[in-house]
């Protein structure tokens, strides 16, 4: 199995994401969408680390996913603080920083 | 030159001026900065101290002004005690400029030219302090009317007494200053602030041309002290000492109302009359014939600048002669006579070596009885409770007997009727003037008739003929501390002309700093003194028969378009208002016109761009998070393909 395959299927699997994060309203699915395109990114660090030989791209997939588990903690908080106040988890709705 | 011949020079008849050393002054003449120092402190004290001086300030500034007097008379005596071409005293007293190349010292340079000025300007201006102190007894600002006139004696010896030619730029606008602060003096009168106005802005115009002169001689000389300048003068280009030449000739005109600046003298009679003398008559409009005479170096190297100069005074002897003869204010009539008669000074510098001398001397004479004549005029019009018209005038001379004796005096002198002191110096123009040039020794024949005419035409309108005056205005002789000094300068008037010639020797005097050239003439000097006296009488009598009997006391208004023109001074400021007023102001308003609309236009325009693509470019913040998110992926793959392209070959 070449690895080159594997980096065809993470950008099949982030433009995928791209498309879940510009298409879908609600704000957990485009957060789901934003976790996709992080673990496309992983296994296209993986992919080409067993490409080079070397184990750094493993390495960067590491921070990857602290960063991605970083960023959902401080996301989700901030989703479930509009559901409170707002009840509604639509990314369309607060679009009061406007003109 | 003179009847007797006895001015004539000893043997020679070209003499050329001399750089004299400039020995340092020591003894009686190290206090020479006190000249200076004097008239500024008593200037200082009253203007600074306020309303406390009032009491004892003018007489504080008198006596600075007749201190300076005696110092200049004993400076003129240790000056005559040396050789002849060595009378030249300087005293630095500091270093002022000092850039690069060019240095400018505050350095005093006395010698036979600037003493005679030093003593005109400290003796006739001590008599006219000393007048003012009975004219301006009323005035409740006399403390700053004295402190003014102490700052204006203060600038003009500065102007004469400067070695160099930017220390005396200093004086020149300092008697520029003082002349616009006394003639603006009753400054509640909107015509007198005008007339200060006027003057100091025409005053201003020849400023510019000594500026550039003096510019002009810092490249050329590469230094702007006088005996270094004339020390190199002969090496200069014709063309660049013709140009220095016009542009103090300029300066002159500016300066002493010449031709075709003259139109501020006639409205400077604004101010009180002791102003009229001092500055007028005696003292700051001959600055520019000083100027003249002590860049004959320059000049003399010039034929077309000399000539310029020679036409700019035949031009302005005649223009003040004719205003003089239609003006029935005194003051006014007097202040043509004052333009005339700088115009002969001007011309006699305009002669070159023939006529320097002959300038300077009709300048000391003239000082004389041309104060004289204006302090009489003060007393009349003091008399006559501030009544200038003359033809409200008429047989003074019984009320006013010594302003009658001494006016009378002087305005001998100034016809030039022999033996009193005008006859000397106007005659010796004239045959100077010969010398040259026939059309300049006619013209100053005829300005000789023309002055007979008008000087007659006043002393008979004022004094003489039947009194054209209300009894209850009762006309007075002034007090003794008027007209003392008027005693003084109406046996001066008598006695000037022939002291500075035969017993002062004027000219051999002079000659070290100007030079002197005598051309053979065809006939006898006699014959042009002749000529010159019938031509006087001629004039003197016309005017004594058409004004003896009637003078209405309305001006007449169908009279000859000469004197139509005469009475608005030959139309100079409507001239003055077409040529050089009215293009000012369009080009004034065509600049506003251009600040209004083009650069803040475009200004403008700038911000209403930037405003309307603002108002436009906003709309993208709509607050959609998701068009953000569609910006950002639109964004990164712009870049991807650009980095693509870029790494494709």
């Amino acid at each position: 199995m070449s690895p080159e395959n594997y980096v065809v299927l993470a950008a099949v699997l982030f433009t995928i994401g791209t498309v879940g994060v510009l298409v879908r309203r609600n704000a957990i699915v485009v957060f789901m969408s934003i976790e996709l395109m992080l673990n496309a990114a992983n296994l296209a660090f993986v992919a080409f680390a067993r490409m080079q030989g070397n184990l750094e791209g493993q390495v960067i997939a590491f921070f990857v996913m602290v960063v991605a588990a970083a960023e959902v903690v401080v996301g989700l908080a901030i989703i479930v603080a509009i559901y409170r106040s707002r009840r509604s988890a639509s990314i369309d709705e607060p679009n009061l920083l406007k003109y | 030159m003179i009847g007797t011949g006895a001015a004539r020079l000893s043997d020679a008849t070209d003499i050329a001026p001399v750089i004299q050393p400039l020995a340092e002054a020591s003894g009686v003449f190290s206090y020479l900065w006190l000249l200076l120092a004097l008239p500024l402190f008593g200037a200082a004290v009253l203007l600074l101290g306020g309303r406390r001086t009032n009491k004892w300030g003018p007489h504080l500034a008198v006596l600075m002004v007749v201190a300076a007097a005696v110092y200049a008379v004993v400076l003129l005596l240790g000056l005559l005690g040396r050789p002849a071409d060595d009378r030249a005293i300087g005293q630095t007293l500091f270093e002022w400029v000092f850039v690069g190349g060019f240095t400018a010292p505050v350095a005093l340079q006395l010698d036979q030219l600037s003493m005679v000025f030093v003593l005109l300007i400290t003796i006739v201006g001590s008599l006219i302090h000393i007048y003012s102190l009975g004219y301006m007894e009323h005035d409740p600002d006399r403390r700053k009317f004295f402190g003014y006139l102490n700052l204006f004696v203060a600038a003009m010896l500065l102007l004469v007494l400067a070695d160099n030619y930017l220390l005396l730029y200093v004086g020149w606008e300092g008697v520029g200053l003082a002349s616009y602060l006394l003639i603006g003096f009753w400054q509640f009168k909107p015509s007198a602030a005008a007339a200060a106005k006027k003057a100091f802005v025409m005053n201003r115009i020849g400023d510019v041309g000594l500026s550039l002169a003096i510019m002009l001689i810092f490249v050329t000389f590469g230094t702007v002290v006088f005996d270094e300048v004339f020390a190199m003068a002969g090496e200069a280009s014709e063309s660049t000492l013709t140009w220095i030449g016009l542009l103090l000739l300029l300066a002159a005109a500016g300066k002493s109302a010449q031709f075709p600046l003259q139109a501020w003298l006639l409205d400077a009679m604004e101010g009180p009359t002791p102003v009229s003398a001092l500055i007028h008559a005696a003292t700051m409009v001959t600055a520019g014939v000083y100027l003249i005479v002590r860049s004959n170096a320059i000049y003399d190297g010039t034929v077309f600048a000399l000539t310029t100069v020679l036409v700019i005074g035949v031009i302005t002897m005649f223009l003040g002669a004719i205003i003089a003869s239609a003006k029935d204010d005194i003051k006014k009539s007097l202040a043509g006579s004052t333009m005339s008669q700088i115009g002969y000074m001007v011309l006699a510098a305009g002669l070159g070596p023939v006529g320097y001398v002959f300038a300077i001397f009709h300048l000391l004479t003239h000082g004389v009885f041309k104060a004289n004549l204006f302090l009489g005029a003060g007393s009349v019009i003091h008399g006559m409770h501030d009544e200038q018209d003359m033809r409200r005038y008429g047989a003074l001379r019984k009320v006013m007997v010594i302003t009658f004796l001494s006016f009378g005096s002087a305005t001998l002198a100034i016809m030039g009727i022999p033996p009193f002191s005008g006859f000397w110096s106007k005659d010796s123009i004239i045959h100077a003037a010969f010398e040259v040039s026939l059309v300049a020794g006619i013209s100053g024949m005829l300005a000789a008739g023309l002055t007979g005419f008008y000087m007659t035409r006043m002393f008979t309108m004022t004094f003489l003929g039947k009194a054209r005056w209300e009894d209850d205005q009762h006309p007075h002789e002034s007090k003794p501390v008027m007209t003392i000094p008027l005693i003084i300068l109406g046996i001066g008037s008598a006695f000037t002309g022939m002291a500075l010639l035969y017993w002062g020797n004027i000219v051999d005097w002079l000659v070290p700093v100007t030079g002197q050239r005598e051309n053979p003439l065809p006939l006898p000097t006699i014959a042009y003194e002749g000529m010159t006296l019938a031509l006087v009488l001629i004039g003197a009598g016309w005017a004594y028969a058409m004004y003896r009997r009637d003078v209405p006391v309305e001006a007449p208004q169908d009279v000859n378009i000469l004197t139509k023109a005469a009475r608005n001074s030959m139309y100079d400021d409507a001239i003055n208002d077409v040529l050089v007023v009215q293009p000012t102001y369009s080009v004034s308003r065509a600049f506003v016109g251009i600040d209004n609309r083009g650069i803040d236009g475009i200004v403008n325009g700038l911000a209403a761009f930037v405003g309307g693509s603002g108002e436009r470019l906003r709309r993208w913040q709509s607050g959609f998070a998701r068009s953000y998110a569609l910006a950002m992926v639109g964004g990164a793959v712009l870049v991807v393909v650009i980095l693509a392209v870029v790494r494709l070959p």
